[in-house]
């Protein structure tokens, strides 16, 4: 009779542990997924700032026309991009754009001069930073998500709970490497 | 152990001591509840007015103890036209750290300083010094602002806010009874008879006797070098760039005037460096309220 009650006991801790992983899964998923949207607003933001900062170049760099053509068409394959990868890939093409956009820029006193300009520089390299920072945030709640997926004894359930891997946004760039923190 | 996201036993650390930190208010308000009682003559009126004043102070302590802080040190609200770069970085390092992003403050002052508050990281603030602002580069702001927003998300500004306003009432209130026992003791005890006078006065001294304890006792609640150390590593787990804040911390060093005019006992410890002199030995040594830079420089080289 003792027996029965042991069985008992143990499914009942057995399905308690798994409610609980359950429960931290999903507030994981939804870290990584919230943190994915983040991203996706940033890009847009950049998305918007651009055909401001198109008008005011052109007005004094008329010349540059090729640097501005390529904004606008990695512009144009960023608002087409589907995939986490083919989104990875035209920021990175639309950053270098803009890059070369700004270096071009150098060489006009008066578009440097101009306040509008300087603030659309200002808001660009935010919104790169801020980009760069929701990568990050990512890419870190990915590695939560798929570490606690992984460790032992999880990963025997959340393939039965439907949770699985998900991929981090990869830069083509050299990964900076996390520092070592010690106390 | 590596790279914490969270650090998780710091805010139970940081929680533990908030409840510590009440708990000694508390009893501040059980203590001038008796002295209360004891000169109007009804020792359980005296604590009902104490308790009361004290709840309603505690809330409003909760709610707005950033603002209280702010207004304390003449922070004003950053204009996001006037500063789009602090602005940007502290919108852009939230973002890294998952976080809803902090109102932001400047602090008209040449010291280089800045510190974060806040009752949680969903209701949080930073301020910075207008000279940090005019003395780091990019780089090396990102590190600042980087500590400051490791310091919201373990809740250490929980703890350090409500010390700062609960040690800010324990020595006003200490300071007031302590100026009106020097005017105004004197004259009561020629005034009254021997015995009853007497007796005042010497509740009123062993009140101020606790008071000056329980500062001692809620300041040290305050300190924590491993607080320090774990922005110091959290902002390099953020910006992925150490070097940026010992830089920063570099130059903060250096600075030969780290006064914040407006920084007391009170607030010293929000602060990413110590806003007192560092000349005068014995403000050093009893309100170290951080540890040394230079030890923190070679901590984050070393990452």
């Amino acid at each position: 009779m003792v027996i029965a009650w042991i069985i008992v006991g143990v499914v009942v801790v057995v399905a308690l542990l798994i409610i609980g992983l359950y429960n931290a899964l999903v507030r994981l998923k939804n870290q990584v997924d919230n943190s994915w949207a983040q991203i996706d607003v940033q890009l847009k933001r950049r998305n918007d700032l651009i055909p401001n900062l198109i008008e005011t170049v052109k007005g004094y760099a008329k010349h540059e026309k090729g640097v501005l053509t390529d904004v606008t068409k990695a512009r144009t394959k960023m608002l087409q991009a589907g995939s986490i990868e083919e989104k990875a890939n035209a920021s990175n093409m639309l950053s270098n754009t803009l890059k070369s956009l700004f270096a071009v820029s150098e060489a006009y006193p008066d578009l440097k001069a101009n306040q509008n300009f300087l603030q659309l520089q200002e808001e660009l390299t935010g919104t790169e930073n801020k980009i760069s920072y929701s990568r990050q945030n990512y890419n870190d709640m990915v590695m939560r998500f798929n570490t606690k997926i992984e460790l032992f004894p999880n990963n025997v359930f959340a393939g039965m709970l439907n949770f699985t891997k998900r991929d981090s946004f990869v830069t083509p760039e050299k990964e900076k490497e996390v520092p070592k923190v010690k106390f | 152990m590596a790279e914490k996201l969270v650090h998780f036993d710091e805010i139970r650390n940081n929680n533990l001591k908030s409840f510590l930190l009440f708990f000694m208010f508390l009893l501040l308000i059980a203590a001038l509840g008796v002295g209360l009682g004891l000169y109007i003559g009804d020792i359980i009126v005296g604590m009902i007015i104490t308790v009361i004043i004290g709840i309603i102070y505690s809330v409003i302590a909760w709610y707005s103890g950033a603002n209280m802080i702010m207004a304390l040190s003449h922070a004003k609200p950053a204009d996001r036209k006037k500063y789009p770069f602090l602005v940007n970085t502290v919108e852009g390092l939230a973002i890294a750290a998952g976080l809803p992003a902090p109102k932001i403050y400047i602090i008209n002052d040449t010291a280089l300083n800045a510190f974060a508050t806040g009752r949680d990281p969903d209701h949080s603030a930073i301020a910075v010094t207008t000279g940090l602002l005019d003395k780091m580069n990019r780089e090396e702001l990102e590190g600042v602002i980087g500590h400051e927003m490791s310091h919201i998300r373990n809740y250490d500004i929980r703890a350090m806010m409500l010390a700062a306003v609960m040690v800010g009432i324990v020595i006003l209130i200490s300071d007031f009874m302590l100026r009106s026992f020097l005017w105004g003791g004197g004259k009561r005890s020629s005034n009254r008879e021997g015995g009853s006078g007497q007796i005042i006065l010497i509740v009123i001294a062993l009140v101020l006797a606790i008071l000056a304890q329980l500062i001692g006792e809620m300041i040290k609640l305050t300190i924590s070098r491993k607080r320090e150390y774990a922005a110091d590593a959290g902002s390099a787990v953020l910006t992925r760039n150490p070097r940026s804040l010992a830089s920063a911390l570099k130059k903060i060093a250096a600075d030969p005037d780290p006064l914040v005019d407006t920084a007391n006992k009170a607030t010293a410890h929000l602060f990413i460096s110590t806003p007192f002199r560092k000349k005068k030995g014995i403000m050093v040594s009893l309100f170290a309220t951080h540890p040394p830079i230079e030890d923190r420089i070679k901590r984050l080289e070393a990452m």
